[in-house]
Order: C-alpha cells, then structure tokens, then sequence
C-alpha cells in the first residue's frame, strides 16, 4: 500500500489513508470454525481414509455432516503415524458448536473417546496470563432498610396510585399528614403489586418482573420472564411466581446463568423464583390438561404456598396434588398425593400463635423441645360413580388424613378458611334431586377442637360471596334467589340478602345474627382488625352503595359494666351509608382505619378514580381522575410487639392516646390560626382595593348617582369569620 | 321548601334579568318569547311576542320603563314594560348577542354576530326617553368592529365612553366606544369562550365566567384578575350577590358533550363560592340540563337560575349562624 502511495505522491499530493481507513475489509482471521478433536486412534497413513470415513459416519449419526476434505490430520514425520489428534473445518461457527455439544466425549470406540476443544480455546489458554492477580474488594455498603416505612413516626399508611402512565406513591394519615411519599419514573409496564407484607413493589414489564424498595425505591430484584402477566409472591416473601401466556422460548446467545432460563425451561409459561437471590428456581407448564374437552379457565394463584413458605403446591385437576419442597423445588418425598377426582385444595393458615412457634422452632433450631405445627391441606372430590363427593383434611408432610366428610347431590365446593386456621368453611352448592334449582350448605369444620367436629347451616338461596371475619368467630354471607342469577346483562342488579353469623359459645354452634334483606351488596369486606364490615356493590352501572357496620356497637359498654345479657344480634349497628358512582375495587388499609374505593379504566371510562372513607363512612378524599387505573394500600408485615407487650398497650391506652390527642389539638389550633390569618389577609386585601376603586369612583364620576352608591356599598363590608364549620346541611331539591 | 318553579318557556331560557327594584324577572329563551315574572310568588305578568327567532338577551333599564331585546332574527326591539308593546325595531345584518343598558339608561350597546361575511360589531345606540319612546334614531350614534376574536358579551363601566367585552377566544378588553380603539385587552384572562358577564353594583369590578370552566373577577378599569374561581365543568353564568360575600356560578356539561344519561355526569348545579377567600361554599341541585344563565335579586336575598324549559326561583339566606355552610331555603 505504501509503495503505491509513494509512486502517486510526485504526481499528486493527495492523501488517501482516510478513504483506505474506511474502505479496508476486515479479514475474518478467527479460527471459530475450527475444532480440535482429540483421543483419535493413532494409525499409520494406509489407513487414514478408512479411519476419515468412519470418523465421518459417527459426526453424520450425531447430525453434525462433515466430509474428509475438511479433516486436516497431523503426521509425526519421524514415526511415520498419526499424532491421535485432527482439525476440523465446519462451514460456520454454529456448526462447529454443535458438534462440540454433540460430540465432546463421544465414545468413539472401547479405547479412544473424543474430546473437543475451539481451536481459538487453545491459543487462548496457551497465552493466558499465568500470575496471580488479587481481587479488588468490593467495598461494604449496607443495604437500605427495606422496612424503613413502618418507622415513621405518625404511623401512617401507604397507598400507590396508577393513573395513565404515572404511579405515585402516597402517605395517608390525618386531613394535614397526607402527602406523596414518592413519584417514580418507572416505564412501560402492565401494573403494580405489593408484596404480601409491603416490603417490596413490583411492576411488570415486558421483560419482566422487576421489585422496587427501600426509602429510596432503588431496583432491589428482577426476574427476566419475558412478556409476564401475573405475579404472586409467596406469604413470607422468599419466593415469587409469574406467568406468561406465552411459552418459554430461550434464543440462542441468551444471557446464561440461574437467573435466566435454560433450554430444558422452553414450552412452559410458569415460573418460581428464589427473591433474594434473584435464581429461578424451576419453571412448569400450565398446559398440562390439553387433551381435556373443557377448557376450564386457569386458577391463579395457581401454585399454593403453605403459610410458612416451606411447601408449595400444585393440583392436576381429577388426578393428583403435587407439593414441592422449599428452596430445593423438588417433590416431596418423590411422590405427588394421588388423590382420584380433586377439584381444588387450600392450605390451612397459620395462627399468629402458630406462627410464633415456628418462629422459635426456627431460632432455637433443630434443639428446640416443641416441634413447629404440622401444615394442613384441605381438598375436596366430586361424586365420582357410586363414591360420594368428600371433603378431606390431610395433615402434611405426616401425610395423615385427619377428617373426611362425606358429602351428597353435590355440584361445587369452595374451601374458605378462616385466616388464623381455626374455622374451615366448605360452601356446598348443592342441586335437588331434579338437578333444576341449586340451593347452598355450609359445612364449617371447627379445626381446634378434638376430632374436628362439622357443623351444617343449611339455606334456601345460592350464596353468591362469603367471608368471615378477621380472627374472628363470625362470618357474612351474600345470598341471592333471583332469577336474573347467571344471566347478566346491561341494567341488570341482582337482589341479594346480606347475613351474618356468629358461634354460639354456649351451643357452640353458629347462629344467624342479622339478615339484611333486599340489597344489592354483592361484596363483603371486612376490616382486617375485624368488627367493621362493608357491604359494597361493585361493577353495576346503576347502583354503587356502601353499607358501613360494626358488629360490636354495644361492646364498649358491656366491657366496662358487668356482663349485660343482651338480645343476640343487637349489637350490629349501621355506621353510614354512602356512594361512590362505578366503584369497581374496596379495599380497607392494613389498620383496618380506613377505607379506598377506587372506580378503574380497566372496567369502565365513567367518572374514574378513588375515594378514601374513614370506618364510618366518613368521606376524607375523593380524586376524580381520568384514566385512573390501580390503588393499592401497601400492606404492613405481622406486628413485632409480643402478646404481653400489646395487652400492656391496651391497658394504658389512655394515656396514649392523651399524647395524640394533645398532639391534634395543637395541629388543628396551627391550621385555625393559618387559615384565619390567610383569610383575614384576604378581606384587607380586598377590602384595601374596594376603597381605592371606590375612591377613583368619586374621582371620576361627580353625578347624582354617586350619593345614592354610596350608601348601597357601605354594606358591602366583608365579615371575617372566625368559627370553623358547625354542621353542612344538604337539602334535596326535587322537582 | 320548594324553589319557585317558572313554566313559561317552551325551549332552553338563554338570558335572565332582575330589574333594579327586584320586583320584577325578565327572562328570553330559544322559543321567540319574552316572559316578565313578579319575582315574590313567580306569577307571570306578561309576554313580549313579536320576535321571529331565539332571542339571545335582555335589558332593562333602571325605572323599569324600557326594555331591549335582542334576536336570531337581526332585531334589537325596544319595548315597554308596562304595555308590552314593541316601541321600536333596529334591523342588522346579523343576530344580536348582547344588549345593555347605561348607567343613565341613555344609552344601549349592542352585539351583532360575526356571519355570512359581516364582522361582529359593537353598536351604541342613543335612546331618546321623551313621550312613549317610539320615536328612535335608526342610525347608532357608535359603531365599530373589534378586530381579532369577535365579541361575546359586553357592559357599561363607570368610566364614560368605555365598555368592557369579553371575547371568543377568552380575551376580556376595554373599548372606547366613541372611537373604537381597544384601550386595554388581556388577551389570557381565559382560555376559552367567554359566556357571561355581569357587573357589580358601582361596575368597578365585574365577573366572567368561561367555558374554560372557571370564573374570574376583574378590575373595569385596569383589567386585573382580581379573584379566580375554578371549578370542574364549563360555565355558561356566573353572577355577583349583591351585599352579600358570594358569587354564584352555573353550568354544565352540554348534553351532546356528555357520554352518560348519568345526570351526575353534568354536574347541574348552582354553585356558591365566596368571593373573597375564593372557596366553595354550597351548591343547590335542581336542574336537570346545563344551567345557562344566573341573575341574583339587587338585594342579594334570592337568585334565579334558567336551564332547559326550566327556570327556578329560589329565596335564599346566607345563614350567619352556620358561617362555613350554606343552607338555601326556598319557598
């Protein structure tokens, strides 16, 4: 090149480096075609091309065609044979890796085995940098404390808004506490989720599933399951599962390592995750039922974590229930519970007494005297031929079964526990001999008894949502005998009746409290401290009521005076009454405080946004937004304060609370004096301006007419107002 | 506790009007009529016929002897109030939007509607009160043609010569009318149509209301925004009580514009805002359409709202006990 520069520069000076610079081609100077095989016979060269063709046949058999040409075979020239090694030429590097995948280690006959290396790999180890360098270590940060939140000092809630493509993240306290916490800048995602006890957010993203957390919401996990739709974390939060639509496909080139998926993870869509450590953990396919004529829609959560996180299962529908162990995510004891016709199972949850047990059981460790609490599963079989449908409690791992009901004229079941474990509800939808109409048991297991005692209460109607009270020992039914059951259309309000229930401590049964008759409450929520209940209509178009009652109005009175004997059912008192037009969520925050309705632009486009309601029914906040989407209450992990700690709080309440209400006192004093010294600004203001009008008025005008405005305006004095607001009164104008 | 309902009108009421003793409503709609109520039990004392279109608005003049109306139908009618009969007819090229009367009721001011390629334009016109009136000067004594947006609404202000407009685009300005230039404008005073004015008593301030759902009021001499009151619908009224800490204000979603019968959706009330704090105070349900237009009782002890067919009366006392709320007592 330079020779031909040199001959050109007298007649030209012209520099054409810049323009050979750019043109040059890049010769492909790499050898990653190129692989060394090794363990090769050593022959003399009358046999080379028998050994080549037979060498070719066994790389054709592995689907990896190579011809003789291709083979280039080194001679010791002083011994006139083979040095038992060759090279191999594949037309491309793909080739090559898969005849290193296909062949390393290939037995080749009973003495040689193949043994393959990149050619490059050779050069590469053989200049590789021999000495010892020392790792530079990573200095010490500490990570933020994921639970910072719990510790403001006002004690407040936290709740994430979505609306359009902004989240923001609130505090929600008191009418002068409430602020936004926190306004991310998270992109591009299908929605959030907390997890179960606060301590992280999630948002799903194309890519995947990434956790949020921390005071400063710093990215603390992802999971990259491309084109996720659902999450669900499990009670302790150690693992997660999400699932996608789509099957699991790995491209070559991708990233590898136990964050990613392997190519034995193509074709299933669900995964589980280890949070801490970011691993995968194992995936599975929900396609299990193909073949099956119903296409029944998926269950989600459709892996159940035991309460304690060290068992998950999973049910195959009519056949069997498959509980996996924890971390491993193998089989327990290599064998699913083959179980003939189960429909569907629930875990019993654990009680906060349970649940400190296996807390000890954990720090003592394998030491400790008590053993933690075995997990109970409850599930259930349909009328299979001549057998009777059956609900089944089954201790686990002992694997023993603990009680069996039998059950008749069975259509469906549904498990609903009652959230410290002590009660099981088994909701039996039952049809008549005729098969026409289906009417409803509840067979309610008493779990802390001996020998599981079952009770049946035994209705007329279809109940349509049933929920029982917090660590409590009542329940609410909504049951329905309309006709328009089952066909909803545009306009349609189902008639529903409201009940509650309470154990009867003296029969020690359950006994109806109260039934509120034609309603339209289809949604139940109690507040998770129990006592207050909502009844709420949700996604109907014409009607959005919420009914705010406490079921223990009278309590106060009879905790302070000696036993009343009172009429059952008369302590359920009603609260409030109110409305929130389109609401399609209820949520109570984790104090059991107050209450969120939200109205979503998933469901509808009518007046979207959220309202938050003290327990009375008390409107606080009400936000109209357009394309209001989510709000969530960040939910709070089980309190730290021991039983006795908690009673002593109990105890002293009062003079705790004499240090808020100090406390209120003295913010409402500050908001009074700023507001009134806002409005007394105001009226000087104004009133400083009138004057100078008034006076430019004279000014300018000096005709008879003046006199008379005079006097009209001396009344036009503004009052300033000092009292705050005695009472609001609303009159309905009708026409 | 009923609010006086007014059935009269045929079509949506656009202008409603209280004269200067109170006793007396005027009130135009889209149906060509113009009734006159007494205003202490809502009997009607009469109708104006004669217009051939939507009359657009009303005037009165301060003895209640005059009146003006203008139409869809090019006309600015002069009428007298005790007769009914029709003194004397203006012809435009155009609808008339907008009429008032002076301080002295010497004067009216009139809008005509920008259309089939005439400007809008702001006539003055000298009204001549000897004998019964029907001898007027055909030609106005004024006129002109705002340049930009065209003119919406427009008032007398306290200083001579002047009036204040208000304007399509939002613009609120000041015109000398004797020689048609802009005095002063605020081009941003709102962000869309302007559907209302109304003065207060000494026309030193005045309120606005836009369909850019907020009202504001203005100095009429140096066109500051003096207070802004903002709510979630768009205006169509908004009105000053006088001696009274209050300014009302009404509107409503149209109902092209709505995508729900829901009347919740229209947000159909009168509102009560304080005027100096600028914060809601009460609102008083009724109507079941948009409220077009608001006028309060010189007095300031009781209003009159005008919707859809439909016009209320109500009495109300600014109850001084329960100081932040506002209950309405209607009769």
């Amino acid at each position: 090149m330079s020779g031909v520069t040199q001959n050109v520069e007298n007649v030209d000076d012209i520099d054409y480096s810049d323009i050979e610079a750019k043109y040059k081609v890049e010769y492909d100077d790499s050898f990653d075609n190129t692989l060394i095989v090794d363990g090769v016979p050593i022959i003399d060269k009358s046999k080379l091309e028998r050994l080549l063709t037979k060498i070719c046949k066994e790389f054709s058999r592995k689907g990896v065609p190579v011809k003789p040409d291709d083979i280039f075979m080194p001679w010791d020239e002083s011994t006139g044979k083979s040095k038992g090694y060759l090279f191999m030429d594949f037309r491309n590097a793909n080739d090559a890796n898969t005849a290193l995948i296909a062949m390393d280690n290939h037995p080749f006959d009973a003495k040689h085995t193949f043994k393959l290396n990149r050619f490059d790999d050779g050069e590469k180890y053989a200049n590789m940098d021999e000495t010892y360098v020392e790792p530079e270590i990573e200095e010490y940060t500490p990570r933020e404390h994921l639970r910072a939140w719990l510790t403001d000092p006002q004690g407040r809630d936290q709740y994430v808004v979505y609306r359009g493509d902004d989240v923001e993240i609130f505090w929600h306290g008191k009418p002068s506490q409430c602020e936004l916490a926190y306004k991310p800048d998270w992109k591009d995602f299908l929605y959030v989720s907390w997890s179960p006890q606060g301590t992280y957010i999630a948002t799903l993203h194309r890519q995947g599933v990434r956790l949020w957390g921390g005071p400063s919401w710093k990215p603390q996990q992802r999971f990259a399951h491309p084109l996720v739709k659902l999450i669900d974390f499990s009670p302790c939060e150690n693992y997660v599962v999400t699932w996608s639509n789509e099957p699991i496909v790995v491209p070559e080139g991708k990233p590898q390592g136990p964050q990613y998926f392997s190519p034995d993870d193509e074709g299933n869509n669900l995964a589980v995750w280890d949070i801490k450590s970011g691993h995968l953990l194992r995936t599975f396919s929900t396609n299990t039922g193909t073949e099956g004529a119903v296409k029944r829609q998926m269950q989600w959560p459709a892996l159940k974590w035991s309460p304690d996180d060290k068992f998950v299962a999973r049910v195959t529908p009519g056949q069997m229930i498959s509980v996996h162990e924890l971390p491993s995510m193998f089989l327990h004891d290599k064998k699913s519970l083959k179980i003939e016709g189960v429909v569907d199972f629930e875990w019993c949850p654990l009680s906060d007494k349970d649940r400190d047990e296996v807390e000890k059981v954990a720090s003592v460790g394998a030491k400790g005297a008590k053993k933690a609490p075995e997990n109970m599963i409850a599930y259930w079989t349909p009328e299979v031929a001549n057998q009777p449908a059956r609900v089944t409690l089954l201790s686990f791992p002992g694997r023993a079964i603990l009680r069996q009901k039998n059950l008749f004229n069975v259509s469906e079941c549904k498990l609903h526990w009652q959230n410290q474990g002590d009660f099981l509800c088994v909701k039996v939808d039952r049809h008549t001999k005729t098969k026409k109409s289906i009417f409803c048991n509840l067979e309610i297991f008493r779990v802390r008894e001996k020998d599981f005692p079952v009770e049946v209460v035994e209705l007329k109607d279809t109940v349509t949502d049933f929920s029982w009270e917090p660590k409590g020992e009542r329940f609410a039914i909504v049951s329905t005998n309309d006709p328009n059951l089952g066909n909803p259309g545009p306009g349609i309000t189902i008639k529903t009746d409201v009940s509650f229930y309470q154990l009867d401590r003296v029969k020690n049964d359950f006994k109806l409290l109260k039934t509120l008759p034609n309603r339209t409450s289809n949604a139940i929520r109690w507040s998770p401290r129990g006592r207050f209940v909502v009844l709420a209509t949700v996604g109907s178009s014409t009607k959005s009521e919420l009914e705010f009652w406490d079921l223990d109005f009278t309590l106060e009175d009879r905790r302070d005076g000696q036993v009343v004997k009172e009429d059952w059912g008369s302590s359920i008192q009603s609260l409030g009454l109110a409305d929130h037009y389109g609401v399609t969520d209820v949520e109570w925050d984790p104090s059991g405080r107050y209450l969120a309705t939200s109205a979503s632009a998933w469901t509808h486009t009518l007046e979207n946004g959220y309202a938050i309601w003290d327990f009375r029914g008390q409107e606080l906040l009400k936000q109209i937004q357009d394309r209001f989407k989510q709000f969530l209450w960040r939910p709070r992990p089980r309190t730290l304060l021991s039983k006795d700690q908690q009673k002593q709080i109990r105890k002293n309440l009062k003079e705790f609370s004499r240090v808020f209400e100090e406390e209120d006192q003295r913010e409402s004093e500050n908001v009074n004096t700023e507001l009134l010294a806002l409005r007394r600004r105001l009226v000087d203001e104004w009133n400083a301006w009138r004057a100078r009008s008034k006076k430019e008025l004279g000014e300018g005008q000096g005709h008879d007419h003046a006199k008379e405005k005079q006097s009209e305006e001396d009344k036009e004095e503004i009052e300033v107002w000092v009292e705050e607001v005695v009472e609001q009164i609303e009159e309905e104008v009708e026409d | 506790m009923r609010p006086i309902l007014l059935q009269g009108h045929e079509r949506s009421l656009t202008q409603i009007k209280y004269n200067r003793d109170g006793d007396l409503l005027f009130s135009c709609s889209k149906d060509h009529v113009i009734n006159v109520w007494y205003t202490h039990n809502g009997e009607r004392l009469g109708t104006y016929d004669g217009h051939n279109g939507t009359v657009w608005t009303v005037d009165v003049d301060s003895e209640s002897r005059f009146f003006v109306s203008g139409s869809a139908d090019n006309q600015l009618r002069l009428w007298n109030v005790a007769t009914g009969k029709c003194l004397y007819t203006w012809e435009f090229p155009t609808a008339v939007k907008r009429v008032a009367f002076s301080e002295d009721d010497k004067q009216v001011v009139c809008i005509t509607e920008q259309r089939m390629g005439y400007q809008c334009t702001i006539r003055v016109f000298n009204i001549s009160r000897n004998g019964d009136g029907s001898k007027q000067s055909k030609e106005p004594a004024h006129i002109f043609n705002p340049i930009g947006s065209k003119a919406t609404v427009c008032a007398f202000t306290s200083q001579p010569s002047i009036i204040f407009t208000g304007h399509e685009s939002g613009k609120v300005a000041l015109f000398n009318f004797k020689t048609g230039e802009e005095v002063d404008s605020n081009e941003r005073a709102h962000s869309d149509v302007v559907t209302d004015l109304q003065m207060s008593p000494d026309k030193t301030y005045c309120i606005t209301s836009s369909k850019d759902k907020s009202a504001r009021i203005h100095d009429t001499k140096t066109l500051d925004v003096i207070k802004t009151f903002t709510t979630e619908t768009p205006l169509n009224s908004a009105a000053i009580a006088p001696n009274k800490p209050y300014v009302l204000l009404g509107g409503g979603q149209e109902a092209m514009s709505v995508t729900t019968t829901s009347l919740r959706q229209g947000k159909f009330e009168t509102r009560f805002w304080h005027k100096v704090f600028e914060e809601e105070v009460g609102r008083v349900k009724g109507h079941f359409g948009p409220i077009n237009t608001i006028a309060v009782h010189p007095k300031g002890n009781s209003y009159a709202s005008g919707g859809r067919m439909v016009l209320y009366e109500y009495i109300i006392s600014m109850n001084r006990t329960s100081k932040r709320s506002l209950t309405v007592i209607c009769r």
